[in-house]
């Protein structure tokens, strides 16, 4: 028996069709950000291995690369929806999908699926390239791929809301380094929280991106600055809180149906 | 049987602007049936309606008997709409569009076969693994049209689908429609050029302001609403002044009279007779829809202005 019937197959459609959109350019969608988060491992790592260590017996190239992972793989789940929906929109070619019976729940299956993949992919990616230069200990791999799963559908949902939200391309640029990149490098992907000073502890401490990221890090070491369980909680609440406003916006047709 | 489209009272505004004011509208299966008005007359607001691209302020609209906010999904199965627009997606060849675009309505591989026909009847075969960016105006014309059809839709709209198209490939078009109309498909079209409504649709609605002013057969609106013309070329002569309520137009010395009744053209020749006006030409002229629309347009403007 087929997987795929007439009720889910435009569920599969557009999600197909939103993993080959990247597939098609992933030299920019996927090798580029593998790229780029091996310039950081190289530079941070000559620079600091040696110099900071934040868990005893740690090597702190191995620390960060647990955080440049998750950060690749946020960035892109975000980057995936958000730039199919900003380009749709623009390009005017979103008319089809919104022509079709396709319910907005199906809607944000596919788009999120999407997402996720290319996160995950991102991420599987960057981990892979990373054991050329270190050998990096697993302690939990149920806790790495909890919160590799719910982090990418965190951003991917965030994606969708802020794709939706943007008219033009400026706008979606703005978003992104106002928003999405201060909340990823202020999230302890190069340090942990502890070394900094009290105030900035506690902004941190507010940031669902720090719960991602230390969450996903403990799954490496059995450490982390909080407990996984915390960050559990906290990420688990925020997809919650999004994935609502998401799918309120969708269906209303905020932006798309007037 | 269940009308294609049936449109009940409905309006849409934007902000203060009303865009549509109570409009009623039924379209029965097999129509080949043509939408008219000037820019701004409400006719893309109403296909956006049916199409479920915007929701109406008050009233209801339906497809093959399903309601197009409460029952959408069958709404929108049993449509395919062309929009005005070229738009297309850069990452895909005509092809794999075809394929989405079929999948998104739940058809999967069966479908092929129709989508060939489709790709064949519009003349896109050899472009079937082009990218839609690298398709001339022309070509992604015809893809935006197959788009629309890939599901294989009962009731389609074209919205303007001529619009900037070389006479050509609006021949092709047009065969390939009537052909669709023919096996069943209802059609509704709109259009600038009269002239295309003319020949094609059996039925036509004149919108002007969000209201529809003329709804009828096209022979009975262009017999109802718009007489004969006379064109006379004259020379540098005065027009006998009992000719004067008759003149539409002049220039150069040729003269457009509109007949009410065919008997009309006696009086005028008799005038002109008696008034000793040499006739060096003269022609009988079809009215054709640009003379209802402009005689109901005319009327409307004269009656807001009294």
């Amino acid at each position: 028996m087929s997987l795929i019937n007439a009720s889910n197959r435009g569920t599969y459609t557009l999600f197909k069709k939103e993993i080959l959109r990247f597939w098609r350019v992933a030299f920019q969608t996927m090798a580029s950000p593998v790229l780029t988060a091996l310039l950081y491992l190289l530079i941070f790592s000559h620079v600091l291995e040696g110099k900071v260590q934040v868990y005893e017996s740690v090597p702190y190239t191995a620390f960060l690369i647990p955080g440049l992972i998750m950060m690749s793989l946020l960035q892109n789940a975000f980057a995936n929806s958000s730039s199919s929906l900003i380009q749709s929109k623009v390009m005017g070619n979103i008319v089809f999908i919104l022509l079709t019976p396709l319910s907005y729940l199906q809607f944000y299956i596919a788009l999120l699926g999407a997402a996720m993949v290319r996160g995950l992919f991102v991420g599987l990616a960057i981990y892979l390239v990373a054991l050329f230069f270190v050998s990096l200990h697993i302690a939990h791999l149920g806790w790495i791929l909890t919160f590799a799963i719910l982090g990418s559908a965190l951003l991917g949902t965030f994606g969708i809301i802020a794709g939706i939200w943007a008219d033009k391309f400026d706008q979606m640029a703005a978003f992104q380094n106002f928003v999405i990149m201060p909340l990823t490098f202020l999230s302890g992907v190069f340090y942990s929280i502890h070394s900094l000073p009290m105030f900035w502890q506690t902004v941190s401490k507010f940031n669902p991106f720090f719960y991602m990221i230390d969450g996903f890090r403990y799954g490496f070491f059995g450490k982390g600055d909080v407990s996984p369980w915390l960050s559990l909680a906290v990420v688990v609440t925020f997809l919650f809180a999004l994935a609502w406003v998401c799918l309120k916006m969708l269906k209303s047709g905020y932006k798309l149906r007037a | 049987m269940t009308p294609a489209i049936q449109i009940n009272q409905i309006q849409k505004h934007f902000g203060g602007l009303c865009a549509l004011k109570g409009i009623d509208l039924t379209i029965p299966q097999g129509e080949f049936f043509g939408l008219l008005g000037p820019n701004g007359a409400g006719k893309s607001t109403l296909i956006n309606i049916l199409a479920g691209l915007l929701k109406p302020s008050a009233g209801s609209a339906s497809i093959m008997g399903h309601d197009v906010v409460a029952n959408y999904q069958a709404a929108r199965m049993a449509l395919g709409v062309v929009p005005q627009e070229l738009v297309f997606d850069p990452f895909f060849n005509v092809r794999e569009m075809l394929r989405f675009q079929a999948g998104y309505f739940g058809r999967g591989p069966e479908n092929d076969a129709w989508v060939d026909e489709i790709l064949e009847g519009l003349g896109l075969t050899d472009k079937a693994h082009t990218n839609m960016r690298k398709l001339s105006g022309g070509m992604k014309r015809r893809a935006l049209i197959a788009q629309a059809l890939a599901h294989k839709p009962p009731v389609i709209v074209l919205d303007e689908p001529t619009a900037g198209v070389d006479v050509e490939l609006r021949q092709m078009l047009w065969e390939f429609i009537k052909k669709l109309n023919h096996e069943g498909h209802t059609i509704i079209l709109t259009t600038h050029y009269l002239e295309e409504a003319e020949t094609l649709c059996s039925r036509v609605a004149m919108m002007k302001q969000g209201e529809i002013v003329a709804l009828d057969s096209t022979a009975n609106l262009l017999n109802k609403f718009a007489g004969k013309n006379l064109r006379l070329t004259l020379g540098d002569v005065a027009l006998p002044a009992s000719l004067l309520s008759m003149l539409k137009s002049r220039e150069n010395g040729v003269y457009l009279l509109t007949l009410n009744a065919l008997n009309q053209m006696e009086f005028a020749l008799s005038e002109l007779r008696k008034a000793n006006v040499a006739i060096e030409d003269m022609q009988l002229i079809e009215p054709d829809l640009e003379d209802v629309f402009l005689s109901l347009v005319g009327k409307q403007a004269k009656e807001a202005h009294a």
